[in-house]
């Protein structure tokens, strides 16, 4: 394939991160490849959200050790808008709602900062229109939600769609997708999924974050991850999410007894 | 008809390197007569325009009361200032003229139409490109006015008040005084005395006026006051837009800018007057900039008749202003929408106020405070419901948006309820942006500034929307630009 398989586009390195005194990443190492899915899976308050917001450069994060590489550089140093038009892009657990911004003109303000960093032309309001139609018909996106406020009063499940929406509009490289799938009805389901698929290929890398099988079953992953307490425990194929399904996390999680164990053995404490 | 249109000034270029787009200064000669006040002076300014002498009489009442002992500022708003020394503020400034007098578009001072076009409104370009009649306002003097032949057809009468006294004194004696009598406040009193120009509008009976009427202020001349007059009047059955833009150069000193706005709304004629107000704001540290002190009042007089305030308010050091409306005739309405900007060290204390005397009578409010560096910003608003007014409706919302943490604002509102069928209702809101907001908007690529301006605009969406359209998308440039280097 292509030299830019050499090296990864994304490359997490013995990432720690805490909030105030709470320590949430203990050392997470992640490599996602051009072409890739990777699933991450976990329990609640392991450190999902917190580790796509520290890709996507979310303010409130300290970074205590370890770095951040994106087409190998760092990117802990850049701007939140500044990795966006790099083409990181985070679909959020909870989309934010933006009072008196129309959807519309947010997406093509939007769509036009990263074509201008992208060395592309302007589209004009009419090609704008046409593309974002055809987009939102391929995804059954209700036209109205395009003329109200960015999910301002939308449902769970419509928030969840329009990111996918602008997923496909502003076509990053690096999807970061949080619990996309959480709150979303069968059909809508297979809906964000035909998004994420189409969106998917050789020169794109997607991280999906779930908490169900389900969705797997539609978009079928390179790598499933276990994150439990900031660490990535164990990493497999797709089968390793039907195991969590069946197991939970339980059987995963480091025996806090360890040090007793140890003990047992005979050795002084 | 084609939607009006109004030439935007900010599509002008680069004009100079400072933060405020519009500090250029214009080298005109300038008729100045010298610094102070007294009998003379006012004597001076009735007679250099050649007025008859009830006009004269007026203005020597209004002086003779503003000198009157205990007559003073009024204290109870939130702003201050330093004592304001009226004997060093020149009363009146007027361009010379260097010929005659322009008889047309093309005979007006070059150097004026080139100032003209620096704001943007090049006003040999109006007729042909625009719907808007302008009339432009250079320190106090009327100086050119558009479109003139169009509403002369219609009977519409639309140009300096110093022309409508000479041409229409009937209707000037009428109306003067009679919403803001000269005895209202002491800014008020002062202009009645001194004022040398403003606006005339007058719109006959059932008809409804094609365009957007428009006037231009500038302050040019350093240590001139300005207090332009304006009077509006729709007769009945009339429909009248009008648009009022200021601009003022950067100077050191202060500037003061005491207006009176009258507007007249008879049965079923409806007035919508809308102000984009971008007087010198100071600098950063807070020298210099304009003392904008407005007494604006219309009278919704007949029966079903309509007043809409709408204002975008980002300039000055001192706003001191409160559009309102007086519903006297049954089943009129009053409206005020406002954005209010304190910037730097800029103070606003501003508002409306609605009396609501006939049946039937509603008004809305919708008020929007944005504050940003040590801007303080002061939304002071007055409902009152008189006993006659039955089933009056009020609506009243005021949002405020801070920007840093050493802004401030505040909302005083008072209500006066003297009937028991009276319905009223008020929110209030107080935000920050939000840094999940700018975190979303950041994330799909946008610049910060741009998410705040995103953020702020949006804030500022439903009194936008009031605006003729053009004047919209100024209104939200004229945002950006008095916010440049705050946000980011
Ligand atoms: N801003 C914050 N302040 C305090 N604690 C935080 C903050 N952000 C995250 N945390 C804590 O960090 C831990 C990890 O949170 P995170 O949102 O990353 O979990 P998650 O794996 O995404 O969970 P879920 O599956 O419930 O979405 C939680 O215990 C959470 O309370
Ligand atoms: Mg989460």
């Amino acid at each position: 394939m292509t030299s830019n398989n050499s090296r990864p586009l994304l490359e997490v390195r013995d990432l720690h991160v805490s909030v105030g005194d709470n320590e949430i990443l203990d050392g997470m190492n992640l490599s996602v490849g051009l072409g890739e899915v990777h699933a991450i899976m976990g329990p609640n308050g392991s450190g999902k959200s917190t580790f796509t917001n520290v890709v996507a450069g979310r303010p409130g994060y300290t970074i205590d050790r370890g770095d951040v590489l994106y087409e190998g550089e760092s990117i802990l140093g850049m701007f939140p808008d500044e990795r966006a038009r790099k083409g990181i892009f985070l679909a959020m657990q909870y989309p934010v709602e933006l009072p008196g911004i129309r959807n519309r003109e947010f997406l093509r303000t939007a769509l036009e900062a990263l074509r201008e960093a992208r060395g592309e032309v302007k589209l004009s309001v009419r090609e704008f229109n046409k593309m974002l139609e055809e987009k939102a018909k391929a995804m059954d996106f209700d036209p109205d939600l395009m003329k109200r406020n960015v999910n301002e009063g939308f449902s769970g499940g419509e928030k969840k769609r329009n990111e996918i929406l602008q997923l496909s509009v502003l076509d990053p490289k690096l999807a970061l997708l949080d619990e996309t799938d959480s709150g979303l009805d069968i059909d809508a389901l297979k809906i964000v999924a035909n998004g994420v698929n189409a969106f998917r290929g050789p020169d794109k890398a997607i991280v999906l974050v779930t908490h169900y099988q389900r969705i797997l079953n539609f978009i079928k992953p390179d790598y499933v991850h276990v994150l439990i307490e900031g660490r990535i425990v164990r990493s497999g194929a797709s089968d390793l999410a039907h195991e969590l399904e069946a197991q939970g996390y339980e059987w995963l999680r480091e025996p806090a007894e360890e040090a007793e164990t140890v003990g047992a053995t005979g050795r002084p404490s | 008809m084609a939607a009006p249109k109004v030439i935007s000034r900010t599509s002008t270029q680069e004009e100079l390197a400072s933060d405020y787009k519009w500090g250029f200064v214009t080298e005109i000669e300038a008729d100045v007569p010298p610094k102070g006040l007294n009998e003379d002076v006012v004597r001076l300014i009735s007679a250099k325009k050649g007025e008859p002498e009830w006009m004269t009489e007026w203005r020597l009442k209004a002086y003779r009361y503003w000198t009157s002992e205990e007559y003073r500022e009024p204290r109870w708003s939130k702003v201050s200032f330093p004592p304001i020394d009226y004997q060093d503020i020149h009363y009146y400034s007027a361009p010379v003229k260097k010929e005659k007098g322009p008889e047309s578009l093309d005979e007006v001072d070059p150097e004026l139409v080139a100032a003209f076009n620096k704001l943007g409104i090049p006003l040999a370009e109006q007729k042909a490109l625009t719907g808007v009649a302008v009339d432009a306002v250079f320190d106090s003097v009327s100086v050119a006015t558009t479109y003139q032949k169009q509403l002369e057809d219609l009977g519409i009468i639309f140009g300096p008040i110093s022309e409508a006294i000479q041409k229409h004194p009937e209707l000037v004696k009428k109306y003067l005084g009679s919403v803001v009598p000269y005895s209202d406040n002491f800014y008020a009193t002062l202009n009645s005395a001194v004022f040398s120009d403003g606006t005339f509008a007058y719109v006959p009976p059932g008809v409804r006026c094609p365009v957007e009427l428009m006037t231009y202020f500038r302050m040019n001349s350093e240590g001139t006051g300005q207090f332009e007059r304006t009077l509006i009047i729709a007769d009945k059955g009339s429909y009248v837009s009008y648009l009022e833009g200021c601009t003022a150069p950067m100077r050191k000193t202060t500037q003061l800018h005491a207006a009176v706005v009258e507007l007249i709304a008879l049965d079923d004629a409806e007035i919508k007057y809308s102000t984009l107000q971008n007087w010198y704001p100071g600098d950063k540290d807070g020298k210099g900039g304009v003392y904008n002190f407005v007494t604006k009042r219309g009278k919704a007089a007949g029966k079903n008749s309509k007043i809409s305030w709408t204002q975008v308010e980002t300039g000055s050091a001192i706003t001191w202003k409160y559009p309102s409306c007086i519903l006297q005739g049954d089943n009129s309405v009053g409206e005020f929408y406002s954005v209010a900007l304190c910037n730097n060290h800029q103070q606003a204390d501003t508002g409306t106020k609605m009396i609501h005397m006939g049946k039937n009578t509603r008004s809305t409010i919708i008020a929007k405070g944005i504050s940003a560096g040590e801007g303080q910003n002061t939304y002071r608003g007055l409902v009152k419901i008189m006993p006659t007014a039955t089933n009056a409706r009020n609506f009243t919302r005021c949002d405020s948006l801070l920007i840093g943490s050493k802004c401030g604002a505040h909302t005083v509102p008072y209500i006066e309820v003297r009937n028991p069928t009276a319905h009223m209702e008020h929110e209030a809101t107080t935000s920050k942006v939000s840094d999940d907001q700018l975190f979303y908007l950041m994330q799909r690529g946008i610049k910060e500034e741009d998410a705040q301006y995103m953020i702020i605009n949006g804030f500022c969406k439903g009194v936008f929307a009031e605006l003729p359209f053009e004047f919209a998308m100024e209104a939200s440039q004229l945002l950006k630009v008095s916010l440049e280097g705050t946000v980011g």
